[in-house]
């Protein structure tokens, strides 16, 4: 039967220009697909109207797990019956987003045989996102995804799955294995994972360096950013070599330092690294010259949110340096005390951010036992933390 | 001390009272449970597991996640 044509030249604008449209590749899978097809009709309606035509949330999952689903219905089933359903799947990512072709060509399969065929690789959660799934549907794609070696991710109150940068596998700046450690949690946090029992969301994103290429410290619930505790490695060599190659390392190096920890005399750089606040500027100024330290471990931060429209929360620091060990039971014998003081103090719909905020980190770290220190801080040479005992202040 | 089962079932009733007037979270189970039994949270989170997997309870998502009895109600 020949699929319903929508006319959409609202649509159609957003194809123009040099950058891929999703609208073009959503009239790819259209052409095939009715799923796809009524959601290009929809999606024009939405232009046009200024309105949103979908329902979000609801009874929909697969057996046994509360979580990895996010229900869609669209408002107008008569209008676009093949989108009358149309849920998104999350499928937990492997650490680091790498695969083999096989294995995204059987991801493929999988979902050009049971949804819409459209994805999103990857959603911002880091997952593997399927777009448009009946609810019959659902229990078949997971099978289909479970035997390929695949599983669900998370959604709700829940640990979301957690995520990484690529880490050590292709980058000279990883600190710490940020793979195995997602992995070792991904695979630790199971339950938690697949079974909602918080207060809200809890998101792990591990980085490996301080660029922070998974933008943790400004979304992740817990932080793990890699650093390190001794001095930059420099050769001067290249450093002159830059230099020589016109690089204006006084204006562009130097003066964009926010420590102001370096010095340059046109022959010599030196660093002062007590005082560098390893923001990686300038090894990303000039990589082949300078690099991190090899005394390497993590800072693990907490309590940072996104939301879209208001209350975005940057993360404060929790344990200045983490070596990270396996089978890395001290940081997830301290995430069990936080998360259980929580799920029992915490209200519903609270980040663990915002609870901080409203029972103060003093009180905070004084319940999950962890003592306070001058390198815990919100910011940069910023100390938070003053505490008066009683018997102090009489 | 009472057996995974029963607190399976004391949560399951504690969500067949509520059904249509308060949605229930997870935690609000647990809690429920620990004080009335003395139970750990650990037996609480095979009580619920339980529930979801023999299909008694499931998971929904309004703005947050709760545990409710599944839409055909019988199960």
């Amino acid at each position: 039967m020949a699929l319903k044509e929508h006319k959409t030249p609202l649509l159609d604008e957003l194809e123009k220009g040099e950058w891929p449209s999703f609208v073009t590749e959503i009239k790819n899978c259209a052409s095939k697909n009715e799923m796809s097809n009524d959601l290009l009709g929809l999606l024009e309606k939405s232009y046009r109207e200024r309105i949103g035509f979908w329902k979000h949330g609801g009874i929909v999952g697969v057996m046994g797990y509360g979580g990895g689903v996010i229900g869609r219905y669209t408002q107008l089933p008569e209008e676009y019956p093949n989108i009358e359903h149309f849920h998104t799947m999350r499928v937990n990512q492997p650490s680091g987003w790498l695969y083999t072709s096989d294995a995204l060509r059987k991801l493929c399969d999988i979902w050009e045989k049971h949804g819409s065929g459209l994805t999103n690789m990857h959603g911002s959660t880091g997952d593997i996102v399927f777009l448009g799934c009946t609810t019959d549907d659902l229990e078949p794609t997971f099978a289909d995804l479970t035997e390929a070696g695949f599983d669900l991710g998370g959604s709700g109150s829940d640990v979301r799955t957690p995520s990484c940068c690529i880490g050590p596998a292709r980058c000279e700046w990883a600190c710490y294995d940020t793979l195995a450690v997602t992995y070792d949690f991904t695979m630790h946090y199971q339950d938690e994972l697949h079974r909602p029992a918080f207060p809200y969301k809890w998101k792990f994103k591990m980085s490996g360096c301080p660029n922070d290429c998974v933008a943790s410290v400004a979304r992740a619930d817990i932080s793990i950013i890699g650093t390190w505790q001794d001095d930059i490695r420099i050769d001067q060599d290249s450093v002159g070599e830059y230099s020589d190659n016109g690089l204006d390392i006084l204006r562009d190096v130097i003066m964009n330092c926010p420590g102001k920890c370096m010095e340059w005399d046109g022959k010599t750089l030196e660093i002062d690294n007590k005082t560098c606040r390893h923001c990686m500027h300038c090894i990303n100024a000039m990589p082949k010259a300078l690099r991190p330290g090899t005394d390497t471990g993590a800072v693990v931060l907490i309590g940072s949110k996104a939301p879209i429209v208001e209350g975005a929360i940057i993360s404060s620091v929790l344990v200045p340096f983490w070596k990270p060990e396996p089978p890395y039971d001290d940081l997830k014998d301290l995430m069990d005390e936080i998360i259980d003081l929580w799920c029992e103090e915490g209200k519903a719909r609270e980040r663990i951010g915002e609870f901080i905020q409203r029972v103060g980190m003093g009180n905070f770290l004084d319940a999950i036992g962890l003592e306070p220190e001058p390198a815990m801080v919100a910011y940069p040479r910023d100390n938070p933390y003053v505490f008066y005992e009683d018997a102090e202040e009489e | 001390m009472p057996s995974v089962d029963e607190i399976a079932d004391g949560m399951y009733k504690m969500v067949q009272d509520a059904q249509g007037q308060k949605k229930l979270k997870p935690t609000g189970l647990q809690k429920a449970m620990m004080e009335m039994y003395g139970v750990d949270k650990k037996t609480c989170k095979l009580a619920i597991r339980a529930l979801v997997d023999n299909g008694r309870l499931v998971y929904s998502y309004f703005g947050g996640s709760f545990l409710e009895l599944p839409p055909d109600g019988d199960k």
